[in-house]
């Protein structure tokens, strides 16, 4: 397509008229989400299943089909939303395309069962402020992807798009911008929550030339994926906050380093750039300012360790991604030993917010330390999984009831692990705790990027710190000692322990060594790691003990401490489990009661499942 | 010249020193196992780790490789500090128990068990021998590769590399390729002996009666 240049403030006024002057805003439109979730759940096939539909209804000059980028509610993908009306429809399966196409565009009425219905009540949800999970959150960064097509500039600057860059370049100084984004408070959302602003002043004022502007999209912590649905849905935020930054800083070139496990991320950030370019939004003389800046995409080859700043740079220098000492901060001396300044995408994310709405509005959101709102990923034991923002001070309650619509199959709320990996777990008894970056970090967790995954009953609180240092120990770069021998010894232990070969003073050991990593290690990951471990000890130092002392799983998770027998007085002799038991272990006849082999059982759990009378008992 | 204070002395030092060759010249004795006068310094082993900041906001920095600065306030011996070195040394001899440098270093420390399974690795990965092999022969012949316990120490794709010269200045440089003892015993107990004991040969000979100075590993061989 041929754009052209962008040279003012004006032009870009009058190019937003332009398109918005094409558009019928009663044109019936269909949205559907075209991120990675829904496109693993068979979005592709529902997206052409709709234009052959339309093709075949004789519409497709009438609907305009719009494949967009994420919003959020990956639990009940694929979401197709219908424009005007804003109509929600979830888990659509292409066999519902056609009623979709005839009842809801043709007839003008609802497909009844694809509507978000209310698990207690029974209560049909036609739109997004209906529902439970939208309706308790609020979207400011991620709340826009189902409304723009990534792929397309135009649908971002319909919906003002541009404007923050174009008064930001118009209107402010240069000092301007970093005064606004310090009174905004804007802290970074990659975990550390530096205020942004200040690093932004560093890197200012810092020698060197040139200086860099670097987003960092090198998510890796488990279950996490907030900046994938900001790059994949909406990278045109992103990019424009870049842009502001790079702007503020004095930096001419920018980078985003984007995880090459994101395929989608790559692709469409790609083509936002070109867009951007041809614009004139990217390039020389942007909006003819005389301000020239350009960004290049960079892949990481997906290490966790690469997320660290100075590990980051290494890569991005084409070295392996492996952390340096930084007693000189990276907003000094960073990449190629030049100033760089590092925020990750969210944090990019909200500058085009600050510049547009003042920090007065941006600080009027938010608790004391922590201004703004904050997307997490919520995952685990939790009915609505997917993405959520809100704004900091909000409970962990209100995230894991309202939002996240309580724990499956009725099961008690045990903990909650946020921060990822590095991240801590918060025990039930806080969890009236407002979300912010002080209060998680006073409980032993922090914020991280924003991983929240929630555990039940079910859980076993060692198993869940075994399998975050696991992670970690293959995740080390193994450079320093404590973090490379210590993960291993402490990984050592927990197996131990979850084996039945605990002993007494492990967990003081664990303790002992948990506080020399974080005294220690070279860099964030080696200083976080033990926090799993030591919240766990912290809040659940009974499960320890259980292990160590009874050679007792509370939770029934550890298998080398539980047994599986069958209740005599409930078998029917059914023969169910005895025919899906994969080892042969269980012996018995019709009507009889049977009995499990222990020398060949391998605790794998089937029977259990299976048992529909409850007579399979985990000891 | 930049004014800092160690161990609650005030001193001067030079602007380009680190932490470490500020309290070395002062005569503070730091333990160091990756650090080499003459090579950058690796910070790797974390052994020389001091406590620096005053009041409650303090915090352990590696002082091989942190710059002075002035004010700046350092302890090199706090409850911390020597918390944290034998921690290191606990785990680096529970992977390389063979070492004489890293039993030395225990004896010395008062470290008087290794709580963790005892491995057999022959290297402790300090990268001594990689930054030598660069910087001071001008090969870079070796290299790390691997991540985390995959990590190690080897040639390019684990062949032979043309550049090197079989100088042999990583074995010179090494702290455990060299001066192998015969560890500890039983497994999980530092011995201890090179250090503690005096020269045991010294009981039948006027003189110690090997290279290995104070060890009498021979001695107590031939006694058995």
């Amino acid at each position: 397509m041929n754009r052209r240049k962008i040279k003012s403030p004006s032009d870009l006024e009058k190019l937003r008229q332009e398109i918005l002057a094409k558009r019928d805003p009663k044109k019936p439109r269909i949205a559907i989400c075209a991120g990675t979730g829904c496109l693993a759940l068979g979005a592709r096939k529902v997206i052409t299943t709709f234009k052959e539909e339309l093709k075949k209804c004789g519409l497709e000059n009438e609907v305009e089909i719009r494949e967009t980028g994420c919003p959020g509610f990956c639990e009940k993908g694929t979401i197709v939303v219908i424009y005007p009306e804003g109509i929600y429809y979830l888990q659509v399966q292409p066999g519902d395309v056609p009623e979709i196409v005839e009842k809801t565009l043709v007839e003008k009425k609802h497909v009844e069962r694809l509507l978000y219905t209310d698990p207690t009540t029974n209560e049909k949800a036609i739109h997004e402020d209906e529902i439970p999970f939208y309706k308790h959150q609020m979207r400011l960064l991620i709340g826009n992807n189902i409304k723009v097509d990534p792929k397309n500039i135009d649908d971002y600057i319909a919906l003002g798009g541009y404007r923050a860059l174009a008064k930001a370049l118009s209107e402010m100084t240069q000092e301007e911008v970093i005064e606004e984004v310090k009174r905004a408070n804007l802290r970074g959302r990659g975990g550390g929550g530096f205020p942004a602003g200040r690093k932004w002043e560093t890197t200012r004022n810092a020698p060197g030339e040139p200086k860099y502007v670097i987003v960092n999209c090198d998510e890796g912590d488990p279950g996490a994926f907030m900046n994938r649905a900001l790059m994949e849905g909406n990278p045109h935020s992103v990019i424009e906050g870049l842009i502001i930054g790079a702007y503020a800083i004095g930096s001419h070139e920018g980078f985003i380093y984007v995880r090459d496990e994101y395929p989608l991320a790559v692709e469409n950030t790609g083509i936002a750039l070109e867009q951007a370019r041809e614009y004139g939004l990217l390039g020389r003389d942007i909006m003819g300012s005389g301000f020239d800046f350009d960004v290049k995409i960079f892949r990481g080859a997906g290490a966790f360790i690469s997320g660290e700043s100075s590990a980051l740079m290494s890569s991005l220098e084409g070295k392996v991604g492996a952390p340096k000492p930084k007693y000189v901060h990276t907003s000094i001396k960073g990449l190629w030993n030049k100033p760089s300044n590092l925020n990750n995408v969210e944090t990019w994310a909200n500058i085009p917010l600050i510049i547009n709405k003042g920090a007065r509005w941006f600080t009027s959101i938010g608790t004391e330390g922590s201004k703004g709102t904050k997307i997490f990923a919520l995952v685990g034991k939790v009915n609505n999984t997917g993405l959520v923002e809100v704004p900091f001070g909000i409970t962990l309650r209100e995230i894991i009831y309202n939002i996240g619509g309580g724990i499956p199959n009725n099961k008690k709320f045990k903990a909650v692990q946020t921060g990822g990996p590095s991240g801590g777990c918060i025990p039930e008894r806080f969890i009236d705790t407002a979300v912010d970056f002080d209060e998680l970090t006073k409980l032993g967790s922090m914020m991280g990027s924003g991983g929240m995954i929630v555990m039940d009953e079910d859980t076993c609180m060692v198993d869940v710190a075994r399998y975050f240092i696991d992670f970690l120990v293959d995740e080390s770069c193994g450079r320093c000692v404590p973090c490379r021998e210590g993960l291993e010894r402490m990984s050592e232990i927990l197996n131990d322990i979850c084996e039945g070969r605990g002993k007494e003073g492990d967990i003081e050991l664990l303790e002992e060594l948990s506080a020399v990593m974080k005294d220690t290690s070279m860099c964030g990951l080696g200083r976080t790691a033990p926090n799993p471990v030591l919240t766990t000890i912290h809040y659940f130092r009974d499960e320890y003990d259980a292990h160590i002392k009874e050679k007792k799983c509370p939770a029934h998770v550890c298998k080398a401490l539980i047994e599986y027998y069958i209740d005599a007085e409930k078998c029917t002799g059914c023969l169910a489990c005895l025919k899906a038991c994969p080892e042969g272990a269980i012996a018995g006849e019709k009507e009889k009661v049977h009995v499990i082999n222990r020398e060949k059982c391998s605790k794998c759990g089937i029977c259990y499942d299976t048992c529909k009378f409850g007579a399979v008992i985990i000891s | 010249m930049k004014k800092m204070t160690i161990n609650g002395m005030v001193v001067q030092v030079e602007d380009h020193w680190t932490i470490l060759e500020a309290c070395r010249f002062y005569g503070m004795d730091i333990p160091t196992l990756c650090y080499r006068e003459g090579l950058s310094p690796g910070g790797i082993c974390r052994l020389c780790v001091v406590e620096i900041g005053k009041g409650e906001r303090t915090k352990l920095v590696t002082s091989c490789n942190y710059p002075v600065e002035d004010g700046l306030v350092v302890r090199t011996h706090t409850k911390r500090v020597i918390r944290a070195r034998k921690m290191l040394v606990e785990l680096l001899l529970a992977r390389c128990p063979s070492s004489k440098t890293l039993q030395d270093l225990a004896a010395k420390m008062g470290v008087q068990r290794v709580r963790f399974k005892v491995k057999d690795e022959k290297c402790i990965l300090c990268g001594l021998c990689v930054r030598m092999c660069e910087e001071q022969m001008g090969a870079k012949a070796i290299g790390f590769a691997g991540r985390g316990k995959e990590r190690r120490v080897t040639p390019p794709f684990d062949i032979k590399s043309d550049v090197c010269r079989n100088c042999g200045a990583c074995m010179y440089i090494c702290p455990v390729c060299q001066l192998r003892c015969q560890g500890p015993e039983p497994p999980g107990v530092v011995c201890g002996a090179c250090l503690n004991v005096e020269p045991v040969c010294l009981q039948d000979n006027d003189d110690v009666m090997c290279y290995l100075d104070t060890c009498g590993w021979c001695y107590k061989m031939k006694k058995r």
